[in-house]
């Protein structure tokens, strides 16, 4: 398959997380949609080193060409879980003393 | 790599402290300790000294401007602790002193990664590093519903900002084929993919500008700084800031020398509209930290010309402008923990009553609006002189423009003046000790020295 299908798919789901993100109240699904935006780019990581070591293995059969971009899928994994733990933290500490988890409840300091 | 490992190192004591002893004097002299020999094992690095050397296959790449840098940010820590330390082991209940502590360190190691990254790996983890602790401090205090909504305000727009570098980062991945940028040069991307490199940099520009909080992402700034505990508000405004500055610096200088037209427009227009946003909201603020937070933003839009310009002088600017910067806002924070009103009118009369407080608020107020004498007028007029031997005569209005703004700031710092010496009232203060007015003396002299010679910051580092 072309590439470019896998960038559209990707910036696709990028653009559903964003629109999660923009429009949705409750702050754990702002959450779900800022990891579909992290997920959409490990997509496009992979997608884009797969591509990378074709196009290096055609010239020379033994390379590594492109696992540093799978790598970094590893990372984002890795980084994504430390933010949920403290993410998740700051969601319950926010529910115990306001008994609820939506924003637009977050608007005492607007004032 | 001195400075990064010695600052983990400095947060898991910290941490274990924290197991061994629940002495609030104790706990702050062991981070005192701690951050002492961060400062000198990062001095030593610098001058190749008993430096540690652990290959990272020219991922991270250690210049002189980063350690430097570095060296600033770690003293301006210290400074910070030494001032303001004892009002952090009192956050939430006073139950958690140790943390915070070893959290700050986490922090100061995300900011030796983004001093010295070289690869966009770095850069991903170095910020995420030095965010990932803020989100829980902004949170400290946490059965204060205020402190709560910053924390979740801040980690929803820091999360997110990271979904969005992360975009750009894998964009520039599909154009270059590696994360290095040293190794990356715009015209060695063949046309298949042209689109990709600078729609990724677009993407890891905005991601920054979110950290540094740059308008048009400016608008989480003034609720998080707002409701987030004083002494962490003033940690994240001075020193965490000027690292992401040098994030931009770093990125922009090693590969868009050739960016080319449009980035010169696009640059100066966000540096507008951050001193628009900054200033003119400043002035209507009641709320010293209020007004403080949207000072900050002011403040970014002047720092952001040493990204326009890139070049030495640029980068001797930065260092001076976040000397200044974070010595009077560190200073400005101190007093305003002390106060029990932080609206302006709780200012009223203070210079009676306080006269030492008032004396180096004054001092430091100066410098922010940036009066001669005091380091904050050579931090801008670094920056607006490199600006102005990059473009010569193109950017003159640029900084015509700067000049207007820092006079219109001049106003809403100098409120606060005119409410210290001019008015008449009554400001409750709560109890500070002999330590806290030496540290404050300590601080406003460094604003007057580097007021005169500045040079002696930029002596270090041609040293």
């Amino acid at each position: 398959m072309p590439i470019q299908y896998y960038i559209y798919l990707s910036l696709a789901l990028f653009c559903i997380g964003i629109a999660g993100v923009l429009t949705r109240r409750n702050a754990i699904i702002i959450f779900m949609s800022v990891e579909l935006m992290l997920n959409a780019v490990n997509l496009l990581l992979v997608a884009f080193s797969k591509m990378h070591h074709a196009v290096a293995t055609a010239v020379d059969k033994v390379n590594n060409v492109g696992t540093d971009g799978q790598i970094f899928v590893f990372f984002v994994m890795v980084v994504a879980a430390a933010e949920v733990s403290v993410g998740l933290a700051i969601i319950v500490m926010m529910y115990r003393n306001a008994h609820s988890v939506d924003v637009n409840f977050l608007n005492r300091l607007k004032n | 790599m001195n400075a990064i490992i010695f600052s983990v190192i400095g947060g898991v004591v910290m941490m274990f402290t924290g197991i061994i002893t629940q002495q609030k004097k104790a706990i702050r002299n062991v981070a005192i300790i701690a951050l002492i020999i961060l400062l000198l094992a990062n001095i030593f690095d610098t001058y190749g000294i008993l430096s540690i050397h652990i290959g990272t296959h020219g991922m991270l790449n250690f210049q002189k401007f980063g350690l430097y840098f570095n060296t600033l940010a770690y003293a301006a820590t210290l400074l910070f602790i030494l001032i303001s330390g004892a009002d952090v082991t009192q956050i939430g209940e006073g139950k958690h002193a140790a943390e915070f502590f070893a959290l700050i360190f986490f922090s100061l190691s995300g900011i030796a990664i983004i001093t010295s990254y070289n690869s966009l790996l770095l850069l991903f983890l170095g910020i995420e590093i030095m965010s990932i602790p803020l989100y829980i401090l902004t949170g400290g205090d946490k059965r204060n519903l205020k402190s709560n909504e910053a924390s979740l305000k801040y980690f929803l727009m820091g999360s997110f900002s990271t979904g969005i570098l992360l975009m750009g980062i894998a964009l520039m991945y599909g154009a270059h084929g590696g994360f290095e940028i040293s190794a990356m040069k715009p015209s060695a991307v063949s046309n298949e993919y042209g689109i990709l490199d600078p729609l990724g940099l677009v993407l890891v520009f905005i991601a920054i500008a979110f950290k540094v909080s740059a308008a048009p992402f400016h608008f989480w700034t003034p609720d998080v700084y707002d409701g987030s505990p004083s002494v962490f508000t003033s940690f994240m405004a001075t020193i965490i800031k000027a690292a992401g500055f040098i994030a931009f610096i770093r990125l922009f200088d090693n590969k868009y020398v050739e960016l080319g037209l449009s980035w010169r427009i696009i640059l100066p227009l966000v540096i507008i509209a951050t001193l628009l946003v900054g200033n003119i909201t400043a002035i209507f603020q009641q709320s010293v930290k209020r007004m403080m937070a949207y000072s900050s933003i002011a403040q970014a839009g002047f720092m952001l010309f040493a990204v326009f310009a890139e070049n030495d002088m640029a980068k001797e600017g930065i260092l001076i402008y976040t000397v200044a910067y974070s010595v009077a806002t560190i200073g400005i924070f101190a007093v305003l923990e002390k106060m029990e009103d932080i609206s302006l009118a709780g200012y009223n009369g203070l210079a009676k009553k306080h006269p030492l407080l008032a004396a180096t608020n004054t001092i430091f107020l100066l410098s922010l609006t940036g009066i001669p004498l005091t380091a904050g007028f050579f931090a801008k007029y670094y920056m607006l002189l490199s600006v102005i031997k990059y473009g010569g005569s193109t950017v003159t209005w640029l900084v015509i423009v700067a000049v207007i703004f820092a006079a219109i700031s001049a106003y809403y710092y100098f409120r606060v003046i005119q409410a210290m010496y001019f008015k008449t009232g009554n400001p409750e203060v709560r109890s500070y000790n002999k330590g806290f007015c030496f540290m404050l003396v300590i601080l406003a002299a460094i604003t007057i020295l580097i007021g005169i010679f500045p040079t002696i910051i930029l002596n270090w580092f041609y040293f």
